[in-house]
């Protein structure tokens, strides 16, 4: 490839960058990240007034009440079309945990029940459970020194 | 013949009937009435993804046999490969025949690749009748390079759609409508680009690099083919192309396309850039080019398969993506 070449492939390589639209998507995944925490409050309240469970039964509840609904909807093929429109607003809240696991153990069915739901299920969700796991530790670490 | 540095000029090696096998969506799109066999399901009768593209290969093989009035024993090879880790879509696929097999790899580009080794082995005079084939399927590609299918996590318009398709052609040395008069093969090119979810531009500059070859070798331009095709670039690589042959000052705007735009309508279909995939070149070429050649649309065309070289823990590396592009003449022969 000769100099002329080069530089034009620097060059055009700098024009056609393609631009990603952060505004709009920042505002979709503000819209559809609230809606789904809306959603898991209205569950919270109806827990607590129509069950009367104490508030944090209802927030437990709650929670697995929305894990088997990503899972649902990622069994059903809807996760990942709302997520194409959400981005970040259907990845962040539970249901974005429960579709990431809920999505590997589907794809890995085909490599048997051990080699493949076991073993993939947390292939994506692992990275969430580890700095989970890392930032409670050093957070708790940080309220236990200063006495909190 | 030897022509310039990296090009051989062919002069007794015919293209026969193709078979295209093609998914649900490929089936929907645009050239779906140009396909053998299509499929409504993802899993094509299957009951894996990996089986289900086995299957389309099967397929595709199996028309370009029916096609040809040929049977596998008259078969000298068949050269193809696939995504797969250690290609085993093709691997696999001729266990249940008996042809002599070569697997090779090129990425995307496996479909020029196979044509330029069959060819060269046809040239060799010793081998008479090859089939190149090559397949891809969206659902085994994307858990291999990207992420399980029904993960939510939102994908960038320049990501490519791996295209559920599989395609085979016979070569040979007894004359038909078609010829293959010649070939360059690419270098692997690296433009320092690292962005797997925008392949497209990370492949135009070794597209450009073997196109720039290709004129140069066998002192040709653009108006010299009815048509210019690129395998996959799609159209954030295609936007790239047209813009780097500007900057030296060759217009290919007006005769170039790409087959991962010809395969599916991106306004009417979820593609993101386009199609791609080793399935899209070689479904577009031989399932409609083929035809368009042969219904004398096209007199000479120009295909440029091109292949990303990537795998996912080179990636994760920081590495940059290369990219290889590998161009073949076909047109018609006697007139």
């Amino acid at each position: 490839m000769n100099e002329e070449m080069k530089s034009a492939i620097e060059k055009v390589k700098k024009e056609t960058k393609p631009k990603r639209n952060v505004l709009i998507n920042t505002a979709k995944a503000f819209f559809v990240g609230g809606l789904i925490c809306l959603i898991a409050q209205i569950i919270i309240e109806i827990l607590k007034q129509q069950f009367l469970l104490d508030k944090e039964m209802a927030n437990s509840v709650a929670i697995a009440i929305m894990v088997f609904l990503g899972s649902l909807l990622t069994g059903l093929g809807i996760y990942d079309k709302i997520g194409q429109f959400a981005g970040a607003g259907t990845i962040v809240p539970i249901t974005g945990f429960a579709n990431s696991m809920t999505s590997a153990a589907l794809e890995a069915k085909s490599e048997g029940i051990i080699l493949g739901i076991f073993t993939n299920m947390f292939k994506i969700a692992g990275s969430v459970l580890v700095v989970g796991i890392i930032s409670a530790f050093i957070f708790g670490s940080i309220r236990f020194l200063l006495g909190i | 013949m030897k022509l310039g540095k990296q090009s051989i000029s062919f002069d007794t090696i015919y293209l026969g009937q193709a078979g295209v096998a093609a998914g649900p969506k490929e089936k929907q799109g645009p050239l779906g009435s140009y396909f053998d066999q299509v499929y409504d399901d993802l899993y094509c009768g299957a009951d894996t993804w990996e089986k289900a593209e086995m299957q389309l290969m099967r397929d595709a093989i199996d028309h370009c046999l029916l096609k040809n009035n040929i049977g596998s024993g008259e078969i000298d090879c068949f050269v193809g490969g696939d995504l797969n880790n250690q290609i085993i879509i093709g691997s696999y696929v001729m266990r249940d025949y008996d042809i002599p097999t070569l697997g090779i790899f090129g990425a995307c580009s496996t479909s020029v690749e196979g044509l330029i080794v069959a060819a060269g082995m046809i040239a060799g005079g010793s081998f008479h009748r090859v089939i190149a084939g090559t397949s891809s399927h969206n659902a085994t590609s994307e858990r291999q390079f990207r992420y399980p299918t029904e993960y939510g996590g939102q994908k960038p318009d320049t990501l490519t759609f791996t295209s559920t398709v599989a395609g085979a052609v016979l070569l040979t040395d007894t004359p038909t409508d078609l010829r293959l008069s010649g070939v360059t093969v690419g270098k692997v090119t690296d433009a320092k680009l690292n962005d797997p979810l925008d392949l497209g531009r990370a492949m135009a500059p070794a597209a450009l690099s073997t196109i720039a070859a290709h004129f140069s070798d066998f002192n040709t331009k653009p108006e010299d083919y009815d048509l210019i095709v690129t395998g996959d670039l799609s159209y954030f690589g295609k936007d790239m192309l047209v813009k780097l042959f500007k900057e030296i000052n060759i217009d290919i705007a007006d005769r170039y396309n790409d087959c991962g735009l010809l395969l599916y309508d991106r306004d009417k279909q979820e593609v993101f850039a386009g199609g791609s995939g080793c399935g899209c070149c070689a479904a577009v070429t031989y399932g409609h080019l083929l035809a368009k050649l042969r219904d004398k649309t096209y007199k000479k065309i120009l295909v440029v398969a091109t292949g990303a070289l990537l795998n996912s823990i080179i990636v994760a590396q920081k590495e940059t993506i290369p990219g290889i592009a590998h161009a073949a003449i076909i047109e018609r022969s006697g007139d």
